[in-house]
């Protein structure tokens, strides 16, 4: 398949080698399990289960919150203890609703909806219904409510469903070993989600770094003509979706639109394993494959968890710290969040927890940009970040929102490259708040402004009706007395 | 448990490079083509470039400690020995040891600090100094010398080193003209370039290095391995050399081949002077060139074209230090007109319209 280029990037040091030979295995259940009710995009759900209730494994322990909004599902069989608010898995380390779940050991499936038999002949809203009622949200990290986006297909002309393996991320083997190990899977719900969506072709793109991967989706893939598996060359970030598309396809997603408006679905592997396990067997999203690495844990290695572990646990479950490590982070080094401390729990977004050493993070301090211009060569959005940075160092916002740091992607390869270790990704997110405040305050004003205005239109309205009115009675007093004068007037 | 990792953001991984770095690798480029010259011109050219690189760290330390900022860190960038160095590469070999000094203080204390320091400034401090110099001391920075290698018959031994260094104290009849400054005053006595070039050194020594000039400029190999070596290590792209070089060649070139008596050949003005130098280590300064690729190309071009209307026109036979100047000047605008055209997005930064399949 000819492979289309994309602009900059940068080549990190991967070290998956720490993690990519660990089979998955399944961690132990818990003591306890966290289920936050915000674990996706848009709003919480809503808790359906009291405290004390006996809930099964799979059984829906909290509904939709909404439109944009994904259920909850009991991981395991057990008593509901409390419902509380305990840390977030957010670098804030705010507390939000958790619904903690003691399981009972017996790990009893509840009764679960009925396999769809043959998805391929069903309608398509009864697949989307059944990935809406599982609980499955983008796993790539975004957690994006999945039926939402497999919704798309009625409203936009797709043709290509694209499915997300390039896992571009240093450290992160998640996505490599569920291809590996579980190819057959992800094949099929890639396939259900395709037909869900009405398009004849599914392509997997996997970063050449995985070869074992690509050759076991490959096999998967052969006995069906629709599905393409295509190795795309390591280039950091090339798991971005609009890259991702452009690399395929050679489309360019225009600014402030998404990659469905020129024709093209991007769905995660896993998530596409989770569709399968919905549709095929009415199992909802209860656990997910974790990679815990990096050079302060004593044992890397990839693990089946189920959502609502803590941290804590799977930390132990890989023999602890080697060395306290300096950053403890959620997701890839590129990308990821920092963690706010080892108790928040495993959501269905979290690909991966590192804790790193400080060699291995090597932030110095920064110094003087010296204009070297790498990061304009690298910058795979085609922005001069260089720029940016120095009209945001000045509160600028305005300038460098012209200079485009809204379409900003996040992506951290010109602070990872900058001689001089200027954090500039970190100067863009701050950019990116504040235009969104200013946006907001510009917004009230406006309406302010605009309810002010229709007030004082009121008002004026009112006085001049009033004027007029006293205008028309002074001018009825005057005909009466004009008239009264007239009759009075003695001839 | 809690940790220091919320002081940190993303992305938790970074490339193993600094400015330290980069300075001390352009250092290492330098160090062929400057150990050859410091041969070729023996003890003053070594005394002088001394001078010189150690008058710019002291200047250095002073407006650091001047200004308030860390001395001993910011000196450990290697930035002003990297200025005095290149400055002193552009000095005539043998010129008395204030010319370095005064030059350190041009290039320090008024081109760089008052602009604020490292990355702040618009011009390059090494040609700001020696147009500087040039300016004020066109006597001393245009005595050239023919090659006196060390420890050969008739060169300077240490303590005569000292007294022309120094003592100001300049032996009679060893200097000599520049190529360049040989053919332009030859043409100002009516002589065609087709005559004095026969008396100019011939195209094998100039590429080797083995003739009058600046004090590192002479040996166009020696630099060209200086500058493919940092090509290599990535420090600098092709684009500025390539396009200086490239500007200075078709100028002379097409002229040359309009009317030979007049104009030297795009050969020579490639070889003679600093053209290599600059092409490879003084045009390709970060601070003070454009970001973009695509500036850049303009950037040298600009370069290598004034370069040789300076040489070619102008009253001062070497046109390098001006032309990178001039250019400087235009880098903020440079940069403004050749921003990347950003994802997604045309060239005026509008979206892309819909159902087009190439931007």
């Amino acid at each position: 398949m000819k492979l289309f280029p994309i602009r900059g990037g940068i080549h990190p040091d991967y070290r998956k080698e720490l993690s990519s030979e660990k089979v998955i295995v399944a961690l132990p259940l818990p003591a306890a399990l966290y289920i936050p009710l915000q674990q996706h995009i848009g709003v919480p759900s809503e808790v359906l289960v009291n405290v004390g209730d006996l809930v099964k494994k799979g059984q829906m322990i909290a509904r939709s919150g909404g439109t944009l909004s994904a259920p909850q599902h009991a991981p395991t069989s057990g008593h509901i203890r409390s419902i509380t608010d305990i840390p977030a898995p957010h670098p804030s380390g705010l507390a939000q609703t958790t619904i903690v779940l003691e399981p009972d050991g017996k790990d009893e499936w509840g009764e679960l909806p009925a396999p769809i038999v043959d998805p391929f002949t069903a309608d398509p809203h009864t697949i989307n219904e059944r990935v809406a009622a599982s609980g499955i949200v983008g796993m790539g990290g975004a957690a994006f409510p999945s039926a939402i986006k497999l919704n798309l297909g009625t409203q936009k002309k797709l043709e290509i469903l694209l499915l997300n393996g390039a896992e571009c991320e240093p450290y992160l083997t998640c996505d490599d070993r569920v291809m590996r190990e579980h190819a057959d899977e992800v094949i099929d719900g890639a396939r259900i989600m395709a037909h869900a969506l009405g398009v004849h072709r599914v392509v997997v793109a996997i970063e050449q770094n995985k070869p074992q991967a690509i050759d076991a989706m490959t096999r998967a893939a052969s006995a069906f003509s629709e599905v393409e598996v295509v190795g795309v060359p390591v280039q950091y970030p090339m798991g971005s979706e609009r890259h991702l598309v452009q690399a395929i396809t050679g489309r360019e997603t225009p600014a402030k639109k998404l990659t469905a408006d020129i024709g093209v679905l991007v769905h995660n592997v896993a998530t596409a394993r989770a569709v399968h396990h919905a549709v095929r067997f009415g199992r909802p999203l209860i656990s997910r494959v974790v990679t815990v690495s990096g050079k302060a844990v004593r044992e890397p290695n990839n693990i089946e968890v189920p959502i609502g572990a803590r941290v804590a646990d799977l930390i132990a479950f890989c023999g602890g710290f080697s060395v306290e490590p300096e950053s403890l982070v959620n997701g890839g080094p590129m990308m990821g969040q920092p963690l706010p401390g080892l108790d928040v729990p495993v959501v269905k977004g979290m690909s991966g927890i590192l804790a790193l050493t400080a060699a291995e993070i090597n932030q110095q301090p920064a110094s003087s940009c010296i204009r070297c211009g790498v990061c304009v060569t690298i910058c795979p959005c085609g922005l001069s970040p260089v720029d940016m940075a120095a009209f945001i160092r000045k509160d600028n916002f305005e300038t460098a929102a012209k200079l485009g740091v809204m379409d900003c992607v996040s992506c951290g390869s010109c602070s990872w490259l900058c001689p001089s270790h200027i954090p500039l990704v970190h100067y863009f997110n701050y950019a990116k708040g504040m235009i969104n405040a200013q946006d907001r305050e510009q917004r009230k004003i406006e309406q302010t402004r605009m309810l002010a205005e229709a007030h004082a239109l009121r008002v004026e309205k009112a006085a001049a009706e009033k004027a007029a009115f006293l205008a028309a009675k002074k001018a009825q007093a005057a005909a009466a007395s004009a008239a009264k004068e007239k009759d009075g007037t003695p001839a | 448990m809690s940790f220091r990792s919320i002081s940190h953001s993303a992305p938790f991984t970074h490339q193993a490079s600094s400015v330290q770095k980069i300075m001390f690798t352009v250092l290492l480029a330098l160090i062929p083509a400057t150990a050859f010259n410091l041969y070729l011109f023996g003890w003053p050219a070594i005394l002088l470039f001394s001078v010189t690189v150690g008058s710019c760290v002291i200047v250095e330390a002073g407006c650091l400690a001047l200004a308030g900022r860390p001395v001993r860190a910011t000196l450990g960038d290697y930035s002003a020995v990297l200025t005095g160095w290149l400055l002193a590469m552009s000095l005539p070999p043998w010129a008395p040891w204030w010319i370095g000094f005064l030059g350190a203080i041009f290039a320090i204390a008024l081109a760089k600090h008052p602009f604020g320091g490292i990355g702040q400034n618009v011009f390059n401090p090494a040609m700001v100094a020696r147009v500087a110099l040039l300016i004020s001391f066109p006597v001393a920075m245009t005595v050239w010398v023919m090659p006196h290698p060390l420890f050969s018959a008739g060169a300077p031994g240490f303590f005569d080193a000292i007294a022309i260094t120094f003592g100001g104290q300049m032996p009679d009849a060893v200097s000599a003209a520049s190529a360049l400054g040989h053919v332009k005053t030859e043409l100002t006595r009516g002589i065609p370039v087709s005559q004095s070039m026969v008396q100019a050194p011939d195209l094998m020594d100039m590429m080797m290095g083995y003739r009058a000039g600046s004090l590192g400029e002479t040996s166009a190999i020696l630099i060209l391995a200086g500058g493919l070596f940092l090509m290599a290590k990535r420090i600098i792209s092709w684009h500025i050399p390539l396009s200086v070089m490239g500007g200075v060649f078709l100028m002379g070139a097409i002229f040359h081949a309009v009317d030979p008596a007049r104009f030297a050949s795009g050969t020579f003005h490639l070889l003679s002077g600093a053209t290599f130098l600059g092409a490879f280590f003084i045009a390709t300064d970060y601070v003070t060139s454009p970001v973009s690729k695509k500036g850049q190309l303009i950037f040298g071009l600009g370069c290598g074209v004034l370069i040789w209307l300076i040489r070619t026109f102008a009253g001062y036979p070497e046109g390098v230090a001006f032309a990178v100047l001039l250019m400087n000047a235009l880098v903020p605008i440079i940069d403004q007109y050749t921003r990347p055209r950003a994802f997604g997005r045309n060239r005026k930064g509008e979206p892309l319209p819909l159902g087009e399949e190439k931007p």
